[in-house]
């Protein structure tokens, strides 16, 4: 009679049960498709990197045609907005209550100086916010250049500076930080179904002792590791469309790589992500240290360390191997080349094989975690 | 049929806890379980009865020793024996979101039940536990009876080779309990099942063909109940007291008296008591008219765990009793109920309900699961407030004045709810601060009621024996003086010898004049009670003296409370039901 395996029957009926068990719940369906829903919306619309109306002080100690061309090409440009001063003193004021982002000073003798060569501007920012005063720096070189370019054109003479850089940025060219963000955002949801729902999956049962009584039954614990992740990879699969026609047709962010290899790598991450959500349950067999723990280990780390935000080659050494630990990473880089830039084989094939790496410890790990004991 | 179905060598099991070093569950047990018959395994708390089912489950592994269970190693294939096997955990193993079919056909295909053989399986279970009417309902919207008897049914999809029932019955009513048996005994005389039941209630023992008593892990006793209760032959009597004093003082008296007697309980207007060997008990008794009486498989428990802590009292009685502080006297009820009504909805939790407490009365609270027992008792406590009626305590009205009232009231909660990770004086400290004592009042009372409940000061709640946690509840309840003490199910899931130690502490306070109101699942435990209350669907059935609800019982109930109470609550069910069909 000890059949000694696998059976299929009771798969099905685990997996039955646990679907069951989900759609009842109202929270999994609300964490599962509602949140992902939300977030993909409040990243997408309202988390931008991008700087528009940069206010900047205008202090004109000078007047003059060159000056005026300068000036009217701060104000044509969409991600500056300048006010006009009568004195640096001012200025400096509004910087200080925080009214300017920053200053842009033209001196008495610019006019005298640009003819002669060596003319000079002071560009003041306020650095309390690094990004919005990098950004403002760059648009506003980008602007005084051009209108510099426009005064030696006029003059019938060369550009001042013997050099003209042409700035291009390549794959995100709209330099717009949805492009950036959105496919990360397929990184953060797959991670938040694996950190907030399967990772009460296992501790729940063994919280309402309902874990003992379906040990002592034919069951074997891998058949019930696979029968909690079905539902869920379910719900990823849904999420993921979601995502995907958000992408393309919300934000239109280009997607360059071929679509099946981003399905197939999104789930294997999904299933690595579904997987350590278990093994969280089974290690804390108590549902408020699992959410707890899933939170820290990783949702936060997907967030903050994985390049969602911040670029990891900026980041100490320490930090970034500590990076290169977490799936995150390595699905984080694979997605945004595919989105960005296309396929690229050789990070494909490291990084699913990393990610299946993990997918089969962890399932191997949440297996033993149900070896039938409680001691 | 014959041979055995659990056999164990030497079985030993210790546990590792980080507070409490190194606990050893079970300490060298030798036993053998015959097939086909009705096995119980009895003992107080601690005993390993959980642990030895766990291990027969093969859901823990002995430390050292040899277990077969149907013939097959335990040890070494867990697998094939949970194969063959069901069981049942004290939480019954029930998914609650999934409804009663739901629960059924998952517990079905885990046991591989042939479709063709499932109809009919489920249709005999459905009729058996009465849950034909409910196929539909979530597991988690049924009472606590019927989830455990939905809980056995689960477990018996198919006839298993062995049935594991772990404590089946705690936290259970009289009828809920019975019709568990009636199930049980059923299967084991028509399908001939093997079953192992751990229990706390000794009468449920007294049923089973085999009984296996334990303490600290080891085996004290074994055999049939008829041969364990011969134990106790011949030093069981019922002694009455003379006219007007009533069986708890005699009672109290008696077990103080541990060098002369093994164990004694109120019972109906008496004292049952059990002698030690050769003791002359004539000064004791002092003008009590004595009787023989027939032992009973309890007696001889007692004996026998009576023997292993030699000499020591049951409990250690209050010494000092503390003063009963404020002296606030005028006669008069201490609490008045009147038309008591609490809806939830438009379900009536409570109906219509009337009673009065006198001040220094130990009441007690009687009803089957969902009889509305808690929500009374809430809202006698100010913890929820009455959609209508009248309702004083201690003098005040409780629609007005609900802080003052709470000040003059204490309230032990079933569960232990103290801060396990602070000593007991912090604990005290804590609670005594929050009902505004404060300095050197605050210091006296808890010297008072340290000394009072035997507790050491610097212990850590946590870590303390369940009967001395329930002991620092009762001070922390007692800290402020209060006029009335509540209790909610204080000796669910508790053994026998917890029970009268507990009692002895509530005998002894109800002496020193605070009035006790308790509820209880344990009917034997009303004949403690100087008058109780019995609740069904919200009503009030039957209230007096432990006598007169007997008597009001009829015939039938005369002999013992828990017969009376199954009478009355049937009495009622069927006149309501009668009700609905005219």
């Amino acid at each position: 009679m000890s059949a000694g395996g696998f059976s299929r029957r009771r798969l099905v009926a685990l997996v039955r049960k646990e679907t069951r068990q989900m759609l009842r719940d109202r929270s999994n369906l609300v964490v599962g498709l509602l949140l992902p829903l939300v977030l993909v919306l409040l990243f997408g619309y309202g988390l931008s990197f991008d700087v528009r109306n940069g206010r900047i002080a205008v202090v004109m100690e000078d007047s003059s045609a060159a000056t005026s061309s300068i000036v009217a090409g701060l104000a044509g440009s969409d991600y500056l907005d300048p006010i006009w001063t009568n004195s640096m003193v001012e200025a400096e004021g509004m910087i200080r209550v925080g009214r300017a982002d920053a200053i842009l000073r033209v001196p008495p003798d610019f006019t005298r100086d640009v003819v002669s060569g060596g003319a000079q501007l002071q560009l003041i920012l306020n650095g309390v916010d690094s990004n919005t005063a990098q950004s403002i720096e760059s648009y506003a070189t980008g602007a005084i250049q051009m209108a510099l370019a426009h005064i030696a054109d006029r003059q019938g003479s060369a550009a001042p500076s013997g050099v003209t850089v042409v700035q291009r940025v390549w794959f995100n060219e709209a330099n717009t930080s949805t492009w950036f963000l959105v496919p990360g955002l397929i990184v953060l949801v797959m991670t938040l179904i694996g950190a907030f729902l399967t990772s009460l999956l296992i501790a729940r049962e063994w919280e309402r002792g309902t874990l003992e009584a379906l040990f002592v039954t034919p069951m074997r614990p891998l058949e019930l590791v696979l029968a909690k992740l079905a539902p869920y990879l379910v719900i990823g699969a849904i999420d993921l469309v979601m995502c995907l026609i958000a992408a393309r047709y919300l934000f239109g962010v280009p997607m360059r790589g071929s679509l099946w290899i981003i399905t197939l790598s999104s789930m294997l991450y999904l299933l690595v992500s579904l997987a350590l959500g278990l093994v969280i349950s089974g290690v804390t067999r108590n549902q408020f240290a699992a959410s707890q723990m899933a939170l820290l280990a990783s949702f936060m780390p997907a967030m903050m360390l994985s390049g969602f935000v911040f670029d990891l080659r900026n980041v100490p050494p320490v930090i970034q191997m500590v990076s290169q630990i977490l799936p995150a990473t390595h699905f984080m880089g694979l997605i945004k080349t595919l989105f960005m830039a296309g396929d690229y084989w050789p990070q494909i094939l490291r990084a699913n094989a990393i990610l299946a790496l993990y997918a089969v410890l962890l399932i191997y790990l949440s297996w033993r975690m149900l070896a039938k004991r409680l001691d | 049929m014959t041979g055995l179905t659990v056999r164990a060598e030497a079985l030993q099991k210790r546990f590792h806890d980080r507070d409490l070093g190194t606990v050893t569950a079970v300490d060298g047990l030798t036993l053998e379980i015959r097939s086909g018959e009705l096995t119980a395994l009895v003992g107080p708390d601690g005993a390993g009865k959980t642990t030895l089912i766990r291990m027969i489950a093969g859901l823990l592994r002995p430390d050292a020793g040899a277990l077969q269970v149907l013939g097959i190693d335990v040890i070494r294939d867990p697998q094939a024996v949970q194969d063959r096997i069901s069981y049942m955990p004290q939480k019954f193993g029930l998914y609650e979101d999934l409804s009663v079919q739901e629960n059924l056909v998952l517990y079905a295909d885990l046991h591989a039940v042939p479709l063709a053989e499932r109809q009919q399986r489920f249709a005999r279970m459905l009729q058996m536990t009465d849950l034909a009417a409910f196929t539909a309902r979530p597991a988690g919207k049924l009472s606590g009876g019927m989830k455990q008897k939905l809980g056995l049914a689960c477990t018996l999809v198919r006839s298993p080779d062995l049935l594991l029932l772990d404590e089946p019955s705690v936290g259970v009513d009289p009828l809920s309990r019975r019709e568990l048996w009636k199930i049980i005994q059923q299967l084991v005389d028509e399908d001939h099942l093997s079953v192992i039941i751990s229990t706390a209630y000794l009468d449920e023992a007294a049923r089973c063909a085999q009984v296996f008593v334990m303490n600290e892990g080891r085996l004290l006793d074994q055999g049939p109940p008829a041969t364990l209760r011969q134990k106790a032959s011949g030093l069981t009597f019922t002694a009455t007291p003379p006219a007007g004093q009533p069986a708890r003082q005699l009672q109290a008296r008696l077990i103080d008296a541990p060098d002369l007697i093994i164990d004694a309980v109120p019972q109906g207007d008496n004292v049952h008591f059990i002698q030690q060997p050769g003791a002359d008990l004539a000064d004791l008794l002092g003008g009590a008219a004595v009787q023989p009486r027939p032992e009973e498989l309890e007696d001889a428990f007692m004996i026998l765990l009576r023997g292993e802590s030699e000499g020591q009292p049951i409990s250690t009685p209050p010494t000092q009793p503390a003063p009963a502080m404020p002296a606030r006297r005028g006669d008069g009820p201490v609490i008045v109920v009147r038309d008591l009504v609490r809806k939830f909805g438009d379900f009536t939790a409570v109906a219509s309900t009337s009673f009065d407490v006198a001040r220094g009365e130990v009441f007690g609270l009687l009803g089957p699961n969902g009889a509305g027992k808690t929500t009374t008792f809430r809202m006698l406590c100010g913890l929820l407030p009455a959609t209508s009626g009248q309702l004083e305590v201690a003098g005040l009205n409780l629609r007005h004045a609900r802080a003052q009232a709470r000040a003059r009231i204490g309230y032990v909660a079933q569960k232990f709810s103290l801060y396990g990770n602070l000593t007991v004086r912090e604990n005290l400290q804590f609670f005594g601060g929050a009902y505004g004592l404060a300095g050197r009042d605050l210091r006296d009372r808890i010297a008072a009621m340290t000394r009072q409940f035997d507790l050491e000061p610097a212990a850590k709640s946590g870590l303390l024996p369940a009967g001395y946690k329930q002991r620092l509840a009762m001070a922390t309840g007692l800290l402020h003086g209060p006029e009335i003490l509540f209790l909610d199910e204080p000796t669910s899931g508790i053994d026998p010898l917890a029970r009268r130690a507990f009692w002895r502490t509530i005998t002894a306070l109800a002496q020193t004049g605070v009035t006790i109101i308790i509820t209880t699942h344990f009917m034997e435990e009303a004949e403690y009670c100087d008058r109780i209350a019995i609740q069904d669907a919200g009503e009030m059935l039957a209230i007096g003296t432990p006598r007169e609800v007997r008597e009001k019982a009829g015939p039938e109930g005369a002999k013992d409370m828990n017969s009376a109470f199954i009478a009355i609550v049937e009495a009622a069910r069927a006149r309501r039901a009668g009700q609905v069909a005219a």
